[in-house]
């Protein structure tokens, strides 16, 4: 007994003089204590607050079921479609590990939209966060690179022209639009060629782009706070110890409260994987069972799901070149978020009602359009539909600065409150 | 041709699991034809080796499902090697290879107008229902190269294989006291099957391009029921030691 104590005591003695040894020429105590044991969030973080760390989820679960799917795709114009359909069949556990990595691509954009929807109502762009919010951005821009140019790779009717209509959006830049498109795609059409360099930008250029980029969220995230949902400052009240006091460590009770999330998102994950892959049509289109062909023009091209309200916007307006430079617009306009808003509270828990309308207004108007976006567009009534749900989109951004000062707001409490 | 269908198949559970996230909406359908549901079913066994032999022998003189390798098939429906090299494998020699066809596509391009397409995934780019309903809706047309026409795809220039079996059809245009116009098919001559026997003899090929679609369907729900078991049981030890661990904190 005395023994195995004292072995085991030499055992921890031993490992903490390996941890001495690394933290002399590597920082990795003060890194975890920085970055995990000792860093605090509020502690009344509600449900919204787990989809950054879901999308961190779906980030490794893209990144090593895109490694082993690699290890069997050809990327050759000739060869990538069967490839697909070998992983699919021969390749063994192949269909888990694409039907996860398909999956996993409607998952992403679906935690992302959420998680940026959290940052909308409880004011999380505000300063000092604005960096922080444009590092998040700039991972949405990455992640429809990825998303984006990954369709093509399985080289099926709705890879083949999807790309055709996205890549000719380019088009619409004055002077140089049509050299534009074909430095894009490298060839007079989307071809051979264009698959080759979008399978390296997704496989390498993209993915590295974006976990830099996750890297520095989360150091911006870390230099400022995590705000609440209360929209207060937590660092504000510290109690003696110099530990805030509605604080509680990122590990162990955050890292404890995600896990319980991430198993529940993994059961609705596994859900479709396993259950519908395809998710009706969703996720991966009917359509795109079919080898590309050049010849053949689809009927009815439509992107797929999480493009769609981009994609509607296009449609809304009855000139391309305006209708590409309103879905840039689109996008930009949530990149000026934190300078738009002019309301000093940031919660939507403490804010007038000008503000509620307008992000529920907003809200609806972008799943319509997200919904009009899958529609065909030759009913008159869903382009004008699309019309007035993009004037909606862009309203709420447009006078935002206006009914943000004219909002008549609750006073925020000096401490984090709990609802329910 | 692009219209989407919802499979039947989509499971609730995961429809229901992200029907709140989504705009969920339904497909008009682009055929002429109002589809008529398949209701195959891929645990049958026996129709599924009968979709296999229907399919070898009137499908495949001209449509190739090369992405299929006859080991698999025969491993996947119970055939044995005897079985398959005697009974399905008339283009092929070794059962590593895969279900092509001896006819080269430029030949059939200029027979047919253009060349069968290969149907490994048909079930899955076009639908089950839609095979189904394509398969029983020719009906005689004089005139027409094939001298057939079909409610589903029309002009097709792939010509009614299975007449001897179904019989003949004709399109009766009947216009009713609306003035709509109702276009149905009349069996004027019977086939060498009952219109029972027909129609499951299509079930049982629309089965087998279901299995060939996506041959692992089965394994995967199965295997799924596993993980979501896992999941649900280890969520239940991640609940409580999240409770453990954050009981010191007060509201």
């Amino acid at each position: 007994m005395s023994s195995a104590r004292s072995e085991a005591a030499s055992g921890a003695s031993r490992s903490s003089g390996l941890l001495d040894w690394i933290d002399a020429r590597f920082p990795l105590s003060k890194m975890l204590k920085e970055h995990a044991t000792e860093y605090y969030a509020a502690k009344n973080f509600n449900v919204w607050y787990v989809f950054g760390v879901l999308a961190m989820v779906v980030l490794i679960i893209q990144l090593l079921t895109g490694i082993f799917l690699t290890m069997s795709y050809k990327p050759s114009a000739e060869d990538a479609f069967a490839s697909v359909e070998y992983i699919m069949r021969d390749v063994e556990w192949g269909w888990l590990i694409r039907y996860i990595h398909s999956t996993g691509a409607s998952a992403f954009f679906i935690v992302v939209y959420l998680h940026m929807f959290r940052g909308m109502m409880y004011g999380s762009y505000k300063a000092p966060r604005e960096l922080l919010w444009i590092i998040g951005m700039l991972i949405y821009l990455a992640l429809m690179a990825e998303a984006f140019m990954g369709y093509l790779l399985p080289w099926g009717q709705m890879s083949y022209w999807g790309a055709q209509v996205i890549v000719s959006l380019f088009g619409a830049v004055p002077a140089v639009g049509d050299a534009l498109v074909e430095w894009i795609r490298g060839d007079y059409f989307i071809s051979d060629i264009t698959l080759n360099r979008f399978f390296a930008l997704h496989v390498i250029a993209v993915p590295l782009a974006l976990v830099m980029l996750v890297v520095m969220h989360i150091l911006a995230l870390h230099e400022t706070g995590s705000l609440g949902p209360d929209g207060i400052e937590i660092k504000q009240n510290k109690g003696p110890d110099g530990i805030p006091l509605d604080g509680v460590a990122f590990h162990p009770y955050l890292t404890s409260k995600d896990l319980v999330a991430i198993v529940v998102f993994l059961i609705l994950f596994s859900a479709v994987v396993f259950f519908a892959p395809e998710m009706g049509g969703y996720f991966l289109e009917h359509a795109n069972f079919e080898p590309a062909n050049r010849l053949k023009t689809p009927e009815h091209i439509a992107p797929v799901w999480y493009f769609t309200p981009f994609y509607a916007i296009l449609r809304a307006v009855p000139s391309k070149g305006l209708g590409a430079l309103l879905m840039g617009l689109a996008i930009v306009a949530l990149f000026l978020l934190p300078w738009l808003d002019r309301c000093k509270v940031k919660s939507i828990r403490y804010r007038g009602w000008i503000f509620k309308v307008a992000l529920m207004l907003f809200a609806i108007s972008f799943l319509a359009l997200g919904y009009l976006g899958l529609q065909p567009a030759t009913e008159p009534v869903f382009v004008y539909a699309a019309r007035i749900f993009t004037a909606l989109y862009f309203a709420f951004f447009l006078f935002m600065p206006v009914y943000t000062r004219l909002e008549k707001t609750k006073p925020v409490p000096e401490r984090v409150v709990y609802h329910g | 041709m692009f219209n989407k269908m919802i499979s039947p198949r989509s499971s609730l559970l995961a429809m229901a699991a992200v029907v709140m996230l989504l705009p969920v909406t339904g497909f008009a359908a682009g055929a002429g034809a109002v589809l008529q549901p398949a209701n195959n079913d891929l645990s049958n066994l026996p129709s599924l080796q009968r979709g296999a032999r229907n399919f070898v022998n009137y499908c495949m003189g001209c449509h190739s499902a090369k992405y299929v390798r006859y080991n698999r098939l025969g491993a996947d429906l119970s055939i044995s090697d005897d079985q398959m090299i005697n009974n399905l494998m008339f283009a092929a020699e070794k059962t590593t290879e895969t279900m092509t066809v001896a006819m080269p596509a430029d030949d059939a391009a200029r027979w047919f107008g253009q060349a069968p397409p290969d149907l490994s995934l048909v079930a899955r780019s076009l639908g089950t229902d839609h095979i189904y309903t394509f398969l029983r809706t020719f009906y005689v047309e004089e005139g027409s190269p094939t001298g057939a026409n079909n409610l589903v795809l029309a002009n097709a220039s792939m010509p009614n294989v299975l007449w001897s079996l179904q019989g003949e059809q004709r399109l009766v245009v009947e216009t009713d006291a609306e003035g709509h116009k109702n276009s149905r098919l009349e069996l004027v001559s019977p086939g060498s099957l009952s219109p029972e026997e027909f129609d499951q003899f299509v079930r049982d090929i629309v089965n087998f391009l279901d299995y060939v679609g996506e041959p692992m369907q089965l394994e995967r729900q199965r295997l799924g029921g596993w993980v979501i078991a896992f999941l649900l049981v280890f969520g239940v030890f991640a609940y409580l030691l999240k409770e453990e661990i954050w009981t010191d904190i007060e509201k």
